[in-house]
Parts: structure tokens; sequence; C-alpha cells
């Protein structure tokens, strides 16, 4: 698409169309909220979820007919959040895996830092 | 005999407010140059009172121990935050980056000063917390602790996300400006290596920056609101206030050394007269390192409690970041094979930084070794790695990039043999200062302590010393670079020699910065093409 080019128009009823799509999506939605489908809850939810908003991205927002390197910027900023929450989850879904974590309780109440007795060392994370 | 032309941006208008509401982007440039070394000495004022309490084995011996805390705080907050992610890009892209492309200004001039602005905003910020109670987190701002004490956490963190903002404009404004703003002639191929490493920066700063941004504002909400993100007592996760902190801030890293790495291409060909080695590698390797620094932010985590199976990707992931930056480092002596070499200033910055960058990437495969890692964690080693890079690395070629086009900025050489004499008191101060850091480490003493037992006051001392050596270098360096802008010798056109296009306009570059527009006829560094030319002219 050259830079100059007009605004890219689409006939109404693709925007009526895909607008029907996104309602069905909706309903679909409520009703798989209503039966217990275990695991699948969260996959289905969140499958229909994608689908709409990439809908929405390609035609009305015009993202599938635009120049590509618009739509190479939003799938790149899909791609870096995926790896940070992915690589998070390598993390957070695997703790404890070699060594058990044990379980306890932590006080509300419990002291972090008590500048009485405290020498002023601060001894978090690493930083390079 | 040279002369300084009349006509130049810096005469183009007079007064206070013509600089303050300046669109082009080399005073822009200049205003940044000047904020930056501001915060840059009253980080080295931190500095200094770091190293003269370590001076001596025993406790408060200049500072009391709990402001030992702040004062390593704020010298990492101001160094890192307001100095080194802005310092290359702000600065010297700001003024070189149109110049070499070829271009009148930036692509978006009122966004370029607008981020001036927001960076000064931010630093006011910053300015505010110190002085109404300060802050003991680190420069890494870890919850818990972040978001229980009682300090001007929040005020200290809105700086850090105003400043991003206004890093966000910088980055967003160069990649607009070299995707639309290239001469005619100058390809993707024909940029020089500096504008791509500025455009690998300024990707890093559009992607990366947004999630610190994020995190710090989730820290504000937790403090202000009591939401339980990061703190346990309320179901949070502290390990993921530190995975959401570095998703930027190891990237960020790469933000602060990739424009560093583009000034050393720049003054590595100029001062060998010769074409640089391996152009497409080191080119793409920039991107290579800014594709793989999103992929290895675990490893600064690794005694943190994430899990084991994360640290083992991590650590594995960590070793691909070395690639690229090898290939940089041997492409850039392959350069110097068989090249005409000026030891000028810029040249001795040059290899103080293949050398100290050398050394700070070798011992980050240490570090990034999970095993060896868990030992060194915490202790003065991580602190001397992050300097060679960071200090050794990025300062040092900022300073090899200020020295190369300081006579382009002004107009004016600077007197070069008090010059290199400062550059042999950065380089061995420097060394002095960290190889003891080296070895502090590797004997156990535990990093962000006010005291140590006698066991490490030999070389604590001599740590010292050398950053009194170094910070004496680098006020040398500012009192003949100032002296330089009012007294200076006229230093004509091209004083390298260089082939970049900044250097075919006048010194100082007049407001539009070439009387035509310029054509790229030749590569950056075709320094053969060029003799061969000439020789069939005469």
């Amino acid at each position: 698409m050259s830079e100059h080019s007009t605004p890219h128009v689409l006939p109404l009823r693709v925007y009526l169309g895909i607008g029907a799509i996104l309602l069905i999506f909706t309903i679909i939605t409520v009703i798989a909220a209503q039966i217990d489908l275990g695991f699948l809850n969260i996959v289905i939810a969140l499958a229909i979820a994608t689908t709409k908003a990439l809908l929405v991205a390609f035609f009305f927002m015009h993202l599938y007919y635009d120049n590509k390197l618009l739509f190479l910027i939003f799938a790149s900023s899909i791609f870096f959040l995926t790896v940070l929450i992915s690589l998070t989850m390598f993390d957070t879904l695997r703790r404890g895996d070699i060594y058990e974590i044990r379980d306890i309780n932590i006080e509300q109440d419990a002291i972090i830092y008590d500048e009485s007795s405290s020498v002023g060392a601060d001894t978090s994370g690493t930083n390079h | 005999m040279n002369t300084i032309p009349e006509q130049n941006f810096l005469t183009a208008e007079k007064g206070l407010k013509s600089w303050l509401t300046t669109l082009d982007h080399k005073r822009i440039g200049i205003l940044y140059l000047i904020s930056i070394t501001f915060f840059f000495f009253v980080g080295g004022l931190f500095a200094l009172m770091i190293r003269l309490e370590l001076m001596f084995p025993q406790d408060e011996f200049f500072i009391k121990l709990d402001d030992f805390n702040q004062v390593f705080t704020l010298h990492g907050v101001i160094m890192i935050f307001l100095v080194i992610i802005p310092s290359v890009p702000a600065v010297l892209g700001n003024f070189v980056l149109p110049l070499q492309l070829g271009a009148k200004d930036v692509a978006f001039p009122r966004l370029n000063l607008a981020s001036w602005y927001l960076y000064m905003f931010g630093a006011s910020f910053a300015l505010f917390s110190i002085f109404t109670g300060g802050v003991d987190t680190g420069w890494t701002f870890y919850a818990p602790y972040s978001t229980t004490i009682d300090r001007s956490v929040i005020s200290m963190t809105m700086a850090v996300f105003i400043i991003g903002f206004s890093s966000i404009f910088t980055g967003l404004n160069f990649i607009v400006t070299i995707h639309k703003l290239r001469a005619p002639g100058m390809t993707w191929f024909r940029m020089p290596l500096f504008a791509w490493s500025i455009y690998a920066t300024g990707i890093l700063q559009v992607v990366a920056t947004p999630v610190i941004g994020i995190t710090v504002v989730l820290l504000v909400l937790e403090r202000l609101l009591g939401i339980g993100i990061f703190d346990p007592t309320m179901g949070g996760d502290p390990v993921l206030f530190q995975h959401f902190f570095w998703f930027y801030s190891h990237p960020a890293v790469y933000i602060m050394i990739l424009p560093g790495m583009g000034i050393i291409s720049e003054t590595i060909t100029a001062m060998a007269h010769k074409n640089i080695f391996g152009y497409k590698a080191i080119a793409y390797s920039s991107l290579g390192i800014a594709f793989t620094s999103f992929l290895v932010w675990g490893h600064h985590m690794f005694v943190s409690g994430q899990s084991e199976f994360a640290a083992m990707v991590f650590s594995f992931l960590t070793f691909f970041v070395a690639i690229p930056s090898a290939i940089k480092v041997f492409n850039w002596i392959a350069t110097l094979y068989k090249g005409s070499i000026s030891l000028d200033t810029p040249m001795l910055y040059t290899f103080s930084f293949l050398i100290l960058f050398t050394i700070g990437g070798l011992t980050g495969l240490f570090l990034g070794t999970l095993s060896v890692n868990v030992t060194l964690s915490d202790t003065y080693f991580v602190v001397a790695h992050f300097h060679y890079v960071m200090m050794g690395g990025s300062i040092i070629a900022f300073l090899a990039g200020l020295h190369y086009w300081w006579p382009k900025i002004w107009g004016r050489m600077y007197n070069e043999k008090l010059a290199k004499i400062a550059c042999g008191m950065v380089f061995v101060g420097f060394n002095v200062t960290f190889i003891s850091q080296f070895l502090l480490g590797l004997k156990g003493m535990p990093r962000r302590y006010a005291t140590f037992t006698s066991e490490f006051a030999q070389l604590n001392g001599f740590s010292s010393w050398g950053a009194f050596l170094l910070g004496a270098g680098l006020l040398l360096t500012a009192i003949y670079l100032i002296h330089a802008v009012y007294k200076g010798k006229p230093a004509g056109n091209n004083p390298w020699g260089a082939l970049t296009l900044e250097w075919t306009t006048s010194s100082p570059p007049p407001h539009n910065n070439f009387e035509k527009s310029p054509t790229a006829h030749y590569g950056p560094y075709d320094f053969d093409k060029i003799v061969v030319e000439s020789t069939l002219d005469d």
C-alpha cells in the first residue's frame, strides 16, 4: 500500500457480518460459562476472546488490508508479551520441582526491616 | 588555516529562550549533554562517598551506616536512569544521527524537545526524593522491601516512570528518522553502523521500557492501595517483581551498551582509515543482541527462589548473548589489521573500550553459569563485572564519541596532550578500582555493606585510591573539553579524515545541517574506493 493512498473502505455487510460473529461468540462465552469443563474452562474462554480480538484488529481496525509493517509491529508485540509471560511461567509453574517448598504461613506482622537492630545491610538480589 | 563559520547552529539564534524552545536536534543534544553531565557528576560524587566509606574497615568512617544504603542507591539510580541510558542516544544520537543520515533534523522535532522536558521533569522527581527521605532499596527497588519502607520510593519510581517515557519518545523518533529521512543514495547498508546501533537501541527502548513503567505503577499501587501483587502477606509474589523488573532492565543494559558499540564502529574505522571488517555482521549482530537480550533476564535471579527449571533455561539462553557481542569485538579487531592507525584520543578510548568491554563481557559468562553464579551472587565480583560493562563499556565509548565528535559539535579542538593524559588516568584509575573489586568478590566480600573485616582492607583501600584517580581524570576531561568550547583551535570540517556525511558539512554545522542536501555515493567506510578515485583524479 502506498504512503498517501485513500483510506481502505469495506462494504457495510462485512462490518455487519463481523459484528454478528462477535455477538455469536459472546453468546457462546455466556453459555460456556454455565458449564464446568474442568481445565478447558480457561482454554475455551481465552480462545474465544483471542478470536474476537483478532477479528476486531483485522477487520474493524483494517490490519488485514493495511501496510504489512503494521501487522509485523502488532505481531511482534504479541510475541514479546508471550516471551514475558511464558518464561515467567517457567518459574511460577515449576517451583519446587527439585527441592520441595515447605509451606509456612507468612506472618502479617513479620518485621521486615527493624531500624533499631539493623546494621543497614540490604541483601536483595543480583544486578549484573 | 581553519576558521569557524560565522553562520552555524550555535549562532543562529541567541538567548536562553532560543535554547529552551529550540527544535534543532543539535541544540537539543547539547541540552541533554549539559543535564546529563550535571547528573554524571552528582552520581560520581555518590560513588566517591561510597569509596571514602570503604577506604577503611571501621564502621561509619565517613557516612552513617544507614545513609550508606541511600548513597549506593542514589549512585545506582542516577547513573543508570539519568546518565547512562540517555547518554549516548540522547546526546550523541541526537546530534549525530540526522547528520549521518544526511537529514535536516529528526522526524519529530517537537517530540524531541518534549523528550528533553520529560527527562528534566523526571529528574526533578529524582532530586525531590533525594531531599525528602531518600531511597535505600538499591536501584532495583525490590519488593517487598520497597513496598513497605517509609521512604520516598513513590517519587523515585515516578522519576523512573517519567524518564522512561522520555526514553520511549527518543527511541521512536530515531526509528522513524532512520526509516524516513535517509539522504538519497543512503541505502540501509550504506548507513553508518552508529545509525544501526541507534536503530537497535530504539527498538529496545520502545518494546522494553513500557514494562518497567507498568512495573513501577504496580509497585506504587501496592504501596498506596495495598493490592497484593508483590507482597506475599497479601498473596502476592515478590519474585514476580523481579521478573517484571528484569524483563526491562536486562534489555536496558543493551540500551546502554549498543549505542556505545555503534560509536566504536565509527571511531575505529575513522582512526584506522580502513573499511570496517564485516559491516553486515556488525549491523545484524546489533539486532541479534537486541533480540536475545529479551530472553535472558532470569540470570539476575538465580538465587531469588525462582524454579530450578527456569534458572537452567535462563542460564542456557544467556550464553547466546555472547555470540553477537563477540562477533563485534572480533570484527573491530580485524578492522585494525593493516590499517593506518592514528593514536588520537578517540582511538585511545576505543582501545580502552575493547579491553574493558572484553573483560566485562567474559566475566559475564562466569556469572551466567548457574553453578558459579550461586557462589558469586551478591559479591563484589558482580559489582566489578557490571562496572566493566557499564562504565568500561558504555561510558568509555561515550567518552570516545565525545572526543570524536567534539570538534564537529563546537568547531574547536581540545588540547590533545591533556586529553591523552586524562584518558590514561581514567583507564588506570578504572582498572585499579575494579580489578580490586573482582578480587574482593572472589574472596567473598558481599556488596552493599558499609563495613568489612580487616582481611578485605588492603584491596578496598587500593580500590578507593583508584576511584579517586578515575574521578580526577574525569574532572580534567570536563575542564579541557569546556575550555575547548571557548578557546580551542578551530578544528576544520573533517579533522579525522572520516567519510561519514557529518564530516562533509561545516563545524559547527549550519542550522539546517547541510548547505545543500547531500547524496551518499559511497558506503560510510569505503576508504579504499575514495583512495582509488583520488589517485585517478591526479
